[in-house]
């Protein structure tokens, strides 16, 4: 019951690294961009979902209406500001400047919020649980997982069943060729930045309800989110929640046998699973 | 005017100038302990360890497209080997660091079959993953301090030399003497034949591969033997500050952000531009360090600036301009009775 428990609570835990790794698989699967900077703006949507409940004494979970699409605009912006200028065929520029931007919002973080962990209060929500079958399961996480599948659905739906999916995929298999059929390409990848960065919000506000968080963590929450797109195979949302959930029990597991080898678990799972199957689990597209 | 009249050299007027101009330095360098105050050499020995980093980044970005965000992970192995070797194997600490290069080699060779099998950015961030690995897994050795850390014991510091300006002295030169060695060897490596596969695979794989170039063997080579070298300058790094702990010695932002933007500001692809760079980045470091966070705020705004607006960097700039190049690489063809404008 123990060990059950354990693969539960790991399994739940996916959710949010399906969370994390959402975005940075949208972004990857339409412009072929990876972001170093992801893990930085999971945390700042944490931190701008702790000024506005700070600010309005909202709920956080309500907080989500104003974050969600304040980091939309922020990601529109950037990726037509900045990032569009760094796409072609050569892979540092992406690379640098994104790696540029993360120290960026990281000290920026640092500057306006200071190094203290913060948190945010969800009331009972945090503590709340669920008696299944002789397991305690957290509301909390119970609706972490929940979000994660609804999202994953609906990045899902919209890919491949509205016209705003369409032109993704479009400029995803030829940018000249879609640019030619009338798909402004800048306007497509800012879009898709704003959606990933929506995400990016869910997943950052579910985070800084569930544990602490200081502007230095997001280089961890970067690694999560990679680590579930690539066990999950790249190009596969249902692929990335799977990896999510691989990557939580493994950590859950690791934790179990010693809590100091919970984080290092996860690590090692995922160069497990690098070593007998590169291209993850699930592969949809070759990097 | 026939063909014969026309030749094609290597070297050039700048080079050799400042081929004499450096080794005026160089020397001028090795004499520091007889003019330098004890900051100035701590400050130079920082530089130089720096400088020896970027050159060793800048030829796995630059030259090898192989771009780590992971290079903390040697220099916090090769800085852990120096305390291990010296603590429980009793080795001098001179010896310890020219095994922490032999190790770091050995350990990069099943980190590079693995990591080997991402591709440019997820590449870079499988060596993050690495680095974490070392880190999470160094903090788990009770005997090197767990996470907490560990300093080098007072005999060991000791047995390098008895007198401290002598100490302060010998760490200095082997600072200097690591920046050297590590310029000289990419130098070197660059003009060999090795060193020729690896620019024609930084100017188009492809055509490089259709050449009958070996482009996994080639950049696996550069990837152990830069390990190998970051993990000796690791050892060094740490020899210098005596106190070794897992969060210091896997640093992300000190040992890989830092020399990433060295390489960027001062050109990557080239020699020179990791010692332009390393200059900038400390200038800049000594005027703006007071301002904290702003001052790691303003570094990325440069170097976001450099990538999009001259992604050759400071000494690309230079050399657009004035046609230089002071480590000789490529060749060039003299016109008779031209004059060479270099």
């Amino acid at each position: 019951m123990d060990w059950l428990n354990v693969i539960v609570q790991g399994t739940l835990l996916g959710g949010l690294y399906a969370l994390f790794a959402a975005g940075l698989s949208l972004i990857f699967g339409v412009m072929r961009l990876v972001n170093i900077s992801h893990g930085d703006l999971i945390v700042l949507a944490a931190y701008l979902g702790l000024t506005v409940t700070s600010a309005t004494g909202l709920h956080p979970l309500l907080a989500l209406v104003l974050v969600v699409p304040t980091m939309g605009v922020i990601g529109y912006v950037l990726q037509r500001g900045l990032l569009n200028q760094t796409l072609g065929d050569d892979l540092l520029p992406p690379l640098l400047v994104t790696f540029g931007l993360s120290v960026i919002i990281q000290n920026g973080l640092l500057e306006v919020y200071t190094a203290d962990p913060q948190k945010m209060d969800a009331g009972t929500l945090e503590t709340a649980s669920l008696a299944v079958g002789g397991l305690n399961l957290g509301v909390l996480p119970l609706l972490t997982f929940a979000v994660a599948i609804v999202v994953i659905w609906g990045l899902q739906w919209t890919f491949y069943h509205t016209a705003l999916g369409r032109a993704f995929r479009a400029v995803s298999d030829n940018q000249d060729i879609a640019q030619l059929m009338g798909l402004n390409r800048r306007h497509i990848f800012g879009v898709a930045m704003a959606l990933a960065l929506g995400v990016t919000a869910i997943a950052g506000v579910l985070l800084g309800i569930r544990t602490s968080f200081d502007p230095s963590i997001g280089g961890g929450r970067l690694i999560f989110g990679f680590e579930a797109v690539i066990i999950g195979g790249l190009g596969n949302l249902w692929g990335t929640l799977a990896g999510g959930v691989i990557l939580g029990v493994a950590q859950t597991v690791g934790a179990k046998v010693d809590p100091g080898w919970q984080i290092l678990s996860g690590h090692l799972a995922f160069l497990f699973i690098l070593a007998i199957r590169p291209n993850g689990l699930f592969p949809r597209i070759s990097a | 005017m026939t063909l014969q009249d026309y030749h094609v050299t290597r070297s050039s007027n700048a080079a050799r100038t400042a081929a004499i101009l450096g080794a005026l330095i160089l020397i001028a360098l090795v004499a520091a302990p007889w003019w330098a105050g004890r900051a100035d050499m701590r400050l130079m020995g920082e530089i130089f360890l720096y400088l020896a980093l970027a050159s060793l980044w800048n030829l796995m970005a630059g030259y090898a497209g192989l771009v780590s965000v992971g290079q903390q992970a040697f220099v916090g192995f090769g800085g852990y080997m120096l305390f291990a070797l010296t603590m429980f194997a009793g080795l001098h600490p001179i010896a310890a660091i020219g095994l922490a290069g032999v190790f770091g080699a050995l350990v990069s060779v099943p980190v590079a079959v693995l990591i080997f099998r991402l591709r440019g950015a997820y590449f870079a961030i499988g060596t993050w993953v690495i680095a974490e690995v070392f880190r999470l897994g160094f903090a788990q050795i009770s005997s090197l301090g767990g996470g907490s850390g560990s300093s080098l014991p007072v005999a060991i510091v000791k047995s390098l030399a008895s007198k401290r300006a002598m100490r302060e002295s010998l760490s200095y030169w082997l600072a200097l003497g690591a920046a050297v060695t590590v310029i000289t060897a990419v130098y070197l490596f660059l003009r060999s034949r090795k060193g020729l596969a690896l620019t024609a695979i930084r100017d188009n794989e492809l055509a490089a591969r259709s050449l009958g170039i070996d482009i996994w063997r080639t950049k696996f080579t550069v990837y152990v033997v830069t390990s190998a070298l970051t993990a000796m300058i690791g050892a060094l790094i740490f020899l210098q500050k005596l106190r070794i702990s897992p969060d210091a010695a896997f640093s992300v932002n000190d040992w890989t952000a830092f020399v990433i933007f060295i390489v960027v500001i001062g050109g990557i692809g080239t020699i020179e531009g990791p010692i332009v760079g390393t200059l900038v980045f400390f200038a800049l470091r000594e005027t703006l360090a007071d301002l904290g966070t702003i001052y790691l705020i303003v570094l990325g705004v440069v170097a976001i600036v450099i990538m999009l607006k001259a992604p050759k960097g400071i000494w690309g700039l230079i050399r657009a301009r004035f046609d230089l190049q002071l480590f000789p690489l490529g060749y060039r063809v003299m016109v008779p009775g031209k004059t060479d404008k270099s």
